[in-house]
């Protein structure tokens, strides 16, 4: 047994924080939890103290320095590492081709898992087995996916280049030109993505009030109709959620791109974070690489407080 | 609303335009992983040279067995880790009162925002300082919690009705007992959900491990891949087809099983 006490059924009002106590819907809390609170919140706060708020401050830290080649700052730069990067047309190629990425993946995403949402969601017969085909990717991890569609977009062999062949069409260069090679990972990307999106409309969509579709059909609404003003308004929570999720999960892309194309070619598909590893482990330009971290960390805490925002209001307390 | 026939056959069409296109890669993978390289290098996909003689390599010359091994030891201890001190944090936010809780908690909400990539820098200059390279530890240490997780799980423990507490301060049970008798098994489909995803997180974890392991003993399933493609393999497409096809199919039949699983427990919670 431990040593506390626990206090004899006591008058309902806990004077100990009326605030605590009107936040926590009416859970007696008692002070003396102190050694509980050390023991059950201890270890979590260790480990993010350690490798999440420790590093964001570290990070910002080196980002105004000059670093040695192990990373130690030697001499104070204060924002010119920030002022280089911004005005170099290299950082900005990146930061362009990351939008482009990112746009494209989050679009095709959403509009893909929403059709094979609305596709799944009638009652036709054999259709739980295109519902398990159409969540299949929620599997595949991202080297799978890599390898897969390096396969596939491979030079000649690959199937894009057969089937090209076949038809006579010209032979393109997938992977080895920065236009094919950036629509390349975006495919792959949403092709791995698809599987949770569609999981997660899917979800939404069974959702919505069959009476509201059986209301606008007597009134005679056609399907289409239906969709873009019964269907789209109900879920929108659903959508700017997974839009959010997608969009975050976009900026933090490296494992595809690694595999796919390194970055390349020259540089088309260097996206932020695969510029991170390349300044920091490949050239040690820790000082420059953190600050390119800071503005990847600035544009993913923004997005995020913005699902955050959002979320706050469906949540209900 | 009838569908007419027609309406019936266009859908169908599409739906299986859409399976084609998802299916496909998996397909095309599986399908290549039987030939013979020589012939998937001469563009005949249309051999009949059918065997598992890919599968047979990879197992015999690749580590990749060992890969999954190791990425099966991380992400079991992951979850569990997560599971544990993910569900602590989250007792103490919703059932303890100390100074500074609510400061404490918005604190690590605003962690949810920053990204694990935006740090390797630092934390790289940690675990070399802690020397824990190329070691299981350094793939499961920063990940024994998340905030997303005790953010998740104090949204569950807050749907505990407050009579339970107070019955369970009148029959004297202490905080570990209520955490342990009655905390965990009220909030089991959140803990099922929140050990589906930090399994899957720590599985499908690439560019950390790329960083911190260099050698087969410790390396994860997603790096081991990277390195059969890189390596000397490289261009032995049968084989590397085989091995990722071996990766991809544990996590193929967990989906389907847990996928059941969900439906049940939501649909456990629509008819309540």
């Amino acid at each position: 047994m431990q040593a506390e006490v626990t206090p004899a059924p006591k008058p309902k009002v806990d004077q100990s924080s009326a605030i605590s106590h009107k936040r926590a819907k009416g859970y007696n809390l008692h002070a003396g939890d102190k050694y509980y609170a050390f023991a059950f919140l201890g270890p979590s706060l260790l480990v993010l103290g350690t490798f999440v708020f420790y590093p964001m401050l570290r990070t910002l830290y080196l980002s105004l320095f000059l670093t040695n080649n192990v990373g130690r700052p030697t001499v104070f730069v204060g924002l010119k590492n920030y002022i280089g990067l911004l005005t170099s047309s290299a950082y900005q190629a990146s930061l362009q081709a990351t939008a482009v990425y990112v746009i494209g993946v989050v679009a095709l995403t959403l509009i893909l898992g929403l059709l094979l949402a609305q596709l799944a969601v009638k009652k036709l017969a054999g259709i739980q087995w295109f519902r398990t085909i159409f969540s299949a990717t929620m599997g595949v991890s991202v080297s799978v996916a890599a390898i897969f569609w390096l396969f596939i977009f491979s030079p000649s062999i690959g199937l894009f280049d057969q089937i090209g062949n076949f038809l006579h069409l010209p032979i393109v260069a997938w992977l080895t030109q920065p236009g094919p090679a950036m629509f390349a990972v975006i495919i792959s990307t949403v092709w791995m993505n698809l599987g949770f999106t569609f999981l997660i409309l899917f979800g939404a969509l069974q959702m919505v009030p069959q009476p509201l579709y059986e209301a606008s059909a007597i009134e005679g609404a056609s399907e289409s109709y239906q969709f873009f003003h019964v269907t789209i308004p109900m879920i929108s929570p659903t959508l700017f959620f997974t839009s959010t999720v997608t969009l975050i999960g976009a900026f933090k892309s490296f494992g595809l791109i690694d595999l796919m194309t390194a970055g390349g070619p020259n540089n088309a598909t260097n996206l932020m974070v695969y510029r991170v590893y390349q300044d920091a482990f490949l050239s040690g330009n820790y000082g420059i690489a953190s600050a390119e971290s800071v503005i990847l960390a600035v544009i993913i805490a923004l997005f995020t407080l913005l699902q955050f925002k959002f979320l706050e209001k469906r949540v209900t307390y | 609303m009838m569908l007419t026939k027609t309406h019936k056959t266009l859908r169908y069409l599409v739906l299986v335009i859409m399976a084609i296109i998802i299916i496909g890669p998996f397909i095309l993978g599986f399908w290549t992983s039987l030939l013979p390289t020589a012939d998937i290098a001469k563009g005949t996909l249309f051999s009949t040279h059918v065997s598992f003689q890919n599968y047979v390599d990879a197992v015999q010359q690749t580590a990749i067995m060992r890969y999954l091994l190791n990425s099966f030891v991380i992400s079991v201890l992951t979850m569990a880790a997560q599971l544990l001190f993910c569900s602590l944090g989250a007792y103490a936010f919703v059932f303890l009162s100390f100074k500074g809780r609510d400061f404490l908690f918005y604190v690590i909400l605003a962690t949810m925002m920053l990204p694990f990539e935006a740090e390797v820098i630092p934390n790289f200059a940690t675990v070399r300082q802690l020397n824990l390279l190329n070691h299981y530890a350094v793939m499961v240490i920063p990940f024994l919690t998340s905030a997303f997780g005790i953010f998740m799980l104090r949204q569950s423990f807050r749907q505990i009705p407050p009579e339970l507490k107070e019955a369970a301060d009148v029959e004297g049970l202490n905080h570990w007992q209520f955490y342990w008798r009655v905390t965990l098994p009220y909030a089991r489909i959140s803990l099922f959900t929140l050990a589906a995803y930090s399994f899957l997180e720590s599985w499908n974890q690439y560019l950390w491990p790329m960083l911190t392991t260099f050698s087969d003993k410790f390396r994860p399933v997603q790096d081991g891949l990277r390195q059969l493609q890189s390596q000397e393999t490289f261009n032995n497409w049968g084989m590397i087809q085989a091995s990722a096809v071996i990766v991809v199919i544990p996590t193929l039949i967990v989906l389907f099983v847990g996928q059941h699983y969900f439906k049940d427990g939501l649909n456990e919670g629509a008819t309540k």
